[in-house]
């Protein structure tokens, strides 16, 4: 009767991985094989605390049989697969991914690693065109309380935020994706203001935003004011004192001061979600 | 959703409330206020109800000409759902308004392909200057009587204007229609009264509305037979028909079938997609709007073969007569028993709910299709998994076209053996070919597979007077250009294949020596532009760049120096792309580009764009 | 966590959607994943809006409600037998004891259909598995002991405890209060929840720590406010605690307070606890400027450590404790660090045994009991009770009676009050309200629409709010869901609405928790002159 959950044994399947032959549980995605096996790929829309929307393309690999190329976050393997990660179609794909995006998007701001893997493949996003006279996300940014700033000429449709707010972690909604096409944005209901919106400013949007279009006011003002500078940040993680949940925080300080506040996204309670005590609740401490 | 939050908008309307209210009646509000002290409610119930959203926005747009901030919350109220989710699935929409009407009637004008070639941009203006609320649409499925219009109307059933034989639409003609509140009559087939047709035999000559005309020409005895051969005969017969699917992938409709049926113990749904959006093609508008009920019993055929108890019919919004002509067929059906919880005696329960589209192609990708069902966004879902084991609603689930339906009455009455010895013998059977452009008589033809395309372009009355061939559109905006050289084609799934073409939806577009090519191409590009979802970079972003090299290609860029741009944009949007969409977006643009049309362009010979 | 894997979870006197926000995003991964869900509140609760069925029952009837579920389990025949018999006691005597409580007769008490708690007792009794989750509806009652021993109840009728995706969940207030009692900072146990009137325990730690140790229990805070009243009590050493405005009947503790002869407040923030203080010692922050361990409501032992200095003369209070001691005569303890600290705890407290200070670093954080350092710790407690012969003692049923909230309602004081808590702050605001949330909107007494109908007030009005204990102006709020008779508010801004100045005074006398959740109160219109310059404002305003 004691049930406790039993580990089950697991199962392996053989895959053939850019020529070699190796064993993976089964049950992983192409992208955990890859990254059992060391080999690097450039992800998006891909964290580990949301499933998998499988937008960005940029992860994608070339899977024999398969007519199209195929999202390596969320592909399960199988028996017998075989896969390449680094064929001549599947560097264009990526490449013309990066190129695609960084034509349209201010990608000043996202992950360092982005920008390398731009380099790695190649990408020219100016051979689109001037920017001028080719379609862009180019707007104003939205600033519209102490907490926030959404900068959307930098979003990249990754519906990040959208899974954080909604069914993989928030479950608030108060953003969803709205519109088609290019001109498809992520937007409040009627484009209300956020502070009017179903917000309720747990920032686990902003955590999971990888190209700083999602940012804490603090950052953003810290950025205005030249200040800045995560070279100098340390990040320190402890045990948020609201409640009795356990979450765990990393507090990003920069000259001894709290900056920002975040969560491990492999924490077993938090899963890298906060509530808006926790995200924002330091802003007493700086303050008094 | 529980934590629901209204801003500050106007309240709803009496008339919206009551629009969005009857739309749900069936099934009532997610919150049951039992007592002060007793609510039943919460997330089962509203997921359960979520799929209501898309017909509370119908009738929201339909009650009040928009969809209004206060209309919109009325509905997020009773369906909870959050209103930022239903505002991003209202505004996924193109039949869908997010400002105040700015008339009682709004015009649709189509501009895509085929009607462009008759005027329909002239249309647009003339129409404008009228003092008409005018919208260039896409393709609206009326290819055959070009150039086409669709009224979208407040608080009435929306309207159809085409032209009729030998004449054209032009202001006045939309006016009629309007005045009259009655559509442009349904045409008949060219090939009616030939002894040949299989899917179009009623087609103008059986009363549409009548279910006993329907039965007095033989209609349902294929559900008879059925019933009484059971379920798995009736797959198995239809899997040794060699039935493919007629959408454009071709995949033996059997073995779908058989995989839906072994799915025991959970719940199936069968749905049939009728969202014939392909510009070019309109065959399934035309048995729905000719032989409604074909549809509904072969519908019927299929749901009780898999074990089905409910079937789905989801019709694009711009056909208001053949949403009519269905809606009747059903419920007559539901009244005569044949459908509803004993489906002619056979002890097994299917019924049919009808789902219309407001406006996006790419809600005929099937899992595109689900999610706009179930009131999501109508974005594709990756697969695998496949429909078969997580369709609609996660649950197995059969998706069929409209043709390759109706086509499962003939092989349950005749058998496989009689069905398979018409075509050829990996093509069996017949198929719909939608003819329009330059041809004598455009329309909807039905053949034995293995007629090649000049047979077809024979059959429509061959070329205008004075008219040559320059080429033709094969499959639709997704399919390919072919040229004269092709016209010894069989249109056969064989030999389409071998040559790299594909029959698509059935499409056959044909061009002569004065038709502007550079106009036509960027058309093309524009409405994979318009028709992305959006979800992913490949199609939102590549769809947008595809269109701008063509614009540019238009105002005199030179086409070497685009080339490669040309080249890695295709390579992208096919192999990255998440749903067929964006694989196909380039392949007429690729094909035109081959066969030099592109070159053209660049020589200043079209001189398109706008 | 377990609560995603569960077939049925009761939400029982928690708002956990606003209180432990994180928590309940792993209970509606629950509810997602098929679970059944109920609330149970007096209010229909941001929580009880995501399960499905809402209990709206009377403030302070949860006994009657239980012993209700608990007899028709037991006449449906939906007990689990062989778990009763092998592991529990007093069996026979409690079914005799919840007999009178038929459906009828607990719908009456209650306020809840018969039919809906006919549901509950079924559905939680039919679960493979099932929890029941409660936070301070359940324990911030004169019965609140009472409250949680008729839930364990439930749970032995059905076994759903001592297995996984089964059990009692009491979602704990504050990130250490669970740590606070580990360390034995209760008035009856020592470290490990060891008793302090053990002899033989006793004789270990005053082994190891080489001291004595008073062999009877002290006081808990009731008990001591009672002791300053009898003058017993003259000096008190507070640490991160704001009695002067977090307890109920406030004026009283006020009063108190004030009595004494020696107040030492130790805090990060000048509470107004600290403004009374005589000396008061600035702490560092404990999560940002402070290294050591917390034990979070899962009994997890996590790490916290210190990523800012402290401002000021602001020290570690492990530092500030270490020169008290040294002050106070006892140099023996050198300057111990937050490790050395919790190495000693392992030796003395069993159940921390295995956890390791490398343990925690290496594994983020372990659940006790964790007795050795090759035990994995323990995801949930209780297993024992399916073991075979059980090992120690079985678990007893408890009969207890439902006994309405003391601050009764009489036709002077006719509405029921019960404090509650908003999303984005925390208790009575000290550590909240300085930040600046956009979803802040200050506090309002909020009324039914037939009360406010009733006594002719409008949202956003000020009135008189009086109790038994006093009476403080405050703002109505119209809540269009809430039950005829039943009045809320939060506390978090005793600046603009002193409410622990009219919350009851009564205590559970077995937890010393005050009974917060049940005052009784009276609404008056303030005079008109008032009431026609208000109106002004709101007109102006609008």
């Amino acid at each position: 009767m004691n049930d406790t959950p039993v580990a089950v044994p697991t199962t392996l399947v053989e895959i053939t991985l850019d020529g070699e032959a190796v064993r993976v549980p089964k049950g992983s995605t192409i992208l955990d094989a890859c990254r059992r096996e060391g080999i690097d790929t450039p992800t998006l829309c891909w964290a580990e605390n949301l499933t998998p929307v499988n937008v960005c393309r940029v992860c994608v690999v070339e899977v024999e049989g398969s007519r199209v190329l195929v999202p390596s976050c969320s592909r399960p393997v199988e028996d017998g697969m075989v896969i390449a990660t680094d064929s001549e179609r599947v560097r264009t794909s990526r490449r013309m991914v990066y190129e695609l995006l960084a034509s349209s998007v201010e990608m000043d701001r996202a992950d360092r690693e982005v920008h390398e893997w731009m380099e790695h493949y190649g990408a020219r996003p100016e051979r689109m065109g001037k920017r001028s006279e080719i379609a862009t996300v180019a707007q104003p940014v939205k600033v519209q309380d102490d907490l926030y700033v959404r900068d959307y000429e930098r979003c990249i449709l990754c519906y990040k935020c959208v899974e954080a707010c909604g069914d993989d972690a928030q479950q608030t909604f108060a953003i969803a994706t709205a519109g088609r096409g290019f001109d498809a944005h992520i937007s409040t209901e009627h484009d209300v203001t956020l502070p009017d919106s179903a917000c309720v400013y747990c920032g686990n949007c902003i955590g999971v935003c990888p190209t700083g279009a999602l940012s804490f006011r603090t950052e953003h003002d810290m950025r205005l004011a030249g200040t800045w500078d995560e070279d100098i940040q340390e990040v320190t993680t402890t045990v948020c004192s609201f409640c009795g949940v356990g979450c765990n925080l990393e507090l990003h300080t920069q000259d001894d001061r709290i900056v920002k506040v975040t969560s491990p996204s492999d924490h077993s309670v938090t899963h890298g979600h906060l509530c808006i005590k926790g995200r924002f609740g330091w802003q007493q401490h700086a303050h008094s | 959703m529980p934590d629901l939050y209204f801003g500050a908008v106007d309240e709803a309307t009496d008339a919206e409330k009551a629009a969005v209210d009857e739309a749900i009646a069936d099934w009532g509000p997610v919150t049951i206020r039992v007592s002060e002290r007793l609510v039943h409610g919460g997330r089962a119930r509203m997921r359960e109800r979520r799929h209501l959203l898309l017909p509370a926005l119908h009738a929201l747009q339909r009650a009040a000409g928009w969809i209004s901030p206060g209309g919109l919350d009325h509905a997020c109220r009773v369906l909870e759902v959050p209103p930022a989710e239903a505002y991003g699935v209202a505004t996924f929409y193109h039949l869908f308004t997010h400002e105040p009407p700015a008339a009682d009637d709004t015009v649709h004008v189509c501009d895509d392909i085929a009607c462009r070639l008759v005027g329909a941009v002239d249309l647009i203006d003339d129409l404008r200057t009228g003092g008409h609320h005018v919208k260039a649409s896409p393709c609206l499925g009326q290819c055959e009587r070009a150039p086409a219009v669709m009224v979208q109307r407040r608080g009435r059933p929306d309207l159809t204007v085409t032209a009729t034989d030998g004449g054209t639409v032009g202001v006045t003609e939309v006016a009629v229609v309007i005045d009259s509140g009655v559509s442009t009559p349904s045409v008949t087939v060219p090939q009616t009264g030939d002894p040949g047709l299989r899917l179009l035999a009623r087609v103008g000559v059986v009363d549409p509305t009548s279910l006993e005309d329907y039965r007095a020409s033989g209609g349902y005895r294929a559900l008879e037979a059925s019933v009484a051969l059971g379920g798995d005969r009736v797959i198995a017969e239809v899997t040794a028909s060699g039935l493919s699917g007629r959408g454009g992938a071709a995949f033996p409709t059997g073995i779908k079938w058989r995989g839906v049926a072994d799915q025991e113990g959970r719940p199936r749904h069968l749905v049939c997609n009728a969202d014939e959006s392909e510009p070019g093609t309109f065959k399934d508008r035309v048995v729905m709007e000719g032989d409604p009920f074909s549809l509904v019993e072969a519908m019927t055929v299929a749901g009780l073969a898999i074990g089905a108890e409910q079937g789905w019919l989801y019709i694009r919004g711009e056909y208001p007569v053949a949403i009519q002509r269905l809606s009747g067929a059903i419920s007559a059906a539901r009244d005569a028993g044949l459908l509803g919880d004993d489906v002619a005696g056979s002890g097994q329960r299917f019924d049919i709910s009808l789902r219309s589209g407001a406006g996006a192609y790419i809600c005929g990708e099937e899992t595109a299709l689900f999610n706009s069902i179930e009131g999501f966004r109508g974005e594709p879902r990756n697969k695998p998994p496949f429909p078969t084991t997580h369709g609609l609603f996660g649950e197995p689930t059969a998706i069929n076209n409209v043709e390759t339906l109706v086509n499962v009455l003939s092989i349950v009455l005749t058998g496989s053996a009689a069905y398979a010895a018409e075509g050829t013998e990996r093509s069996p059977g017949t198929k719909l070919f939608c003819l329009s452009g330059r041809v004598n008589r455009p329309g909807t033809y039905e053949v034995e597979f293995g007629a090649t395309l000049g047979d077809m372009i024979d059959l429509a009355g061959g070329l205008l007077d004075g008219s040559r061939l320059r080429v033709v559109l094969l499959g639709g905006a997704a399919g390919s250009f072919v040229g004269p050289d092709s016209l010894d084609l069989p249109l056969t799934l064989e030999a389409t294949r071998e040559a790299g073409v594909s029959l698509g939806s059935g499409v056959i577009m044909v061009f002569d020596e004065s038709d502007d090519m550079v106009d036509t191409v960027r058309r093309i590009a524009e409405f994979f532009r318009d028709e992305s979802c959006g979800q992913c970079v490949p199609c939102r972003v590549g769809t947008v760049r595809q269109e701008e090299v063509l614009v540019r290609l238009g105002r005199g860029a030179a086409l070497d120096d685009e080339r490669d741009l040309l080249d890695d944009l295709a390579a992208v949007m096919k192999d990255a792309s998440i749903c067929g969409l964006g694989q196909t977006a380039s392949g007429a643009v690729r094909s035109a580009l081959d066969m030099g049309l592109l070159a053209d362009i660049a020589e200043g010979n079209g001189g398109g764009g706008q | 966590m377990e609560v995603e894997n569960v077939d049925a979870v009761v939400m029982w006197g928690t708002n956990a959607r606003n209180t432990h926000p994180i928590y309940f995003h792993h209970v509606l991964k629950g509810i997602d994943n098929g679970a059944r869900s109920w609330a149970i509140d007096p209010r229909r609760t941001a929580t009880a809006r995501f399960t499905d069925t809402w209990l709206g029952l009377n403030v302070g009837t949860d006994i009657g409600l239980a012993n209700g579920v608990a007899r028709e389990i037991i006449s449906a025949g939906l007990t689990d037998d062989e778990f009763i018999s092998n592991a529990t006691t007093g069996y026979g005597e409690f079914v005799a004891f919840v007999e009178p409580w038929t459906l009828e007769h607990t719908a009456e008490v209650t306020g809840v259909s018969a039919e809906a708690i006919r549901d509950l007792a079924h559905g939680y009794a039919t679960a493979p598995t099932a929890q029941i989750c409660w936070t301070l509806g359940i324990t911030e009652h004169h019965t609140g002991v009472d409250n949680v021993l008729s839930l364990c109840n439930l749970a032995l009728l059905t076994g759903h405890v001592g297995r996984w995706g089964s059990g009692l969940v009491p979602l704990r207030g504050q990130n250490n209060v669970q740590g606070g009692g580990d360390m034995g900072a209760l008035p009856n146990k020592l470290s490990g929840f060891q008793d302090v009137e053990d002899d033989e325990i006793r004789a270990k730690f005053e082994a190891a720590w080489d001291c004595e140790i008073l062999p009877t229990n002290g006081w808990n805070l009731t008990q001591m406010f009672e002791a300053m009243e009898r003058d017993e009590l003259k000096a008190v050493y507070i640490i991160g605690e704001n009695p002067a405005d977090s307890e109920a009947d406030v004026k009283h503790a006020r009063a108190m307070l004030e009595r004494l002869d020696v107040m030492v407040v130790q805090d990060v923030f000048m509470t107004r606890t600290a403004r009374m203080a005589d000396v008061v010692l600035p702490a560092a922050l404990g999560w940002a400027e402070s290294d050591g361990t917390v034990t979070n409501s899962e009994r997890r032992v996590q790490r916290m450590r210190a990523a800012v200095p402290p401002p000021g003369q602001a020290r570690q209070e492990i530092g500030i404790i270490n020169d008290l001691a040294a002050l106070m005569g006892d140099d023996a303890w050198g300057n111990p660090t937050a490790e050395e600290f919790w190495e000693e705890l392992r030796t003395v407290s069993p159940m921390h045994g295995g956890m390791s200070w490398e343990r925690l670093e290496a594994e983020g954080g372990l659940q006790w009991p964790c007795p050795t350092e090759d035990h994995p710790g323990s995801p949930f407690l209780h297993g024992r009770l399916w073991e075979r012969p059980v090992q120690g003692r079985r678990a007893p049923f408890s009969c207890v009676e439902d006994r309405p909230p003391l601050d009764v309602l009489t036709e002077e004081f006719p509405l029921r009050l019960t404090t509650v808590r908003a999303l984005d702050s925390y208790n009575t605001g000290v550590q909240t309200s300085g930040y600046s949330s956009p979803i802040r909107s200050g506090e309002a007494l909020e009324v039914s629409v037939a009360d406010a109908a009733d006594l002719g007030v409008v949202a956003g009005e000020r009135v008189l709010v009086s109790s038994r204990r006093g009476a403080i102006e405050m703002t109505i709020g119209i809540d269009l869901e809430l039950a005829v008779g039943l009045c809320h508010t939060t506390f978090h801004f005793p600046e603009l609405a002193d409410v622990n100045q009219i919350t009851s005074d009564a205590v559970d006398p077995k937890s010393g928790t005050a009974e917060f959740k049940a005052a009784a109160i009276r609404i008056d219109r303030l005079d008109h002159d008032d009431r026609a310059e208000l109106d002004e404002k709101v007109g102006a305003g609008a």
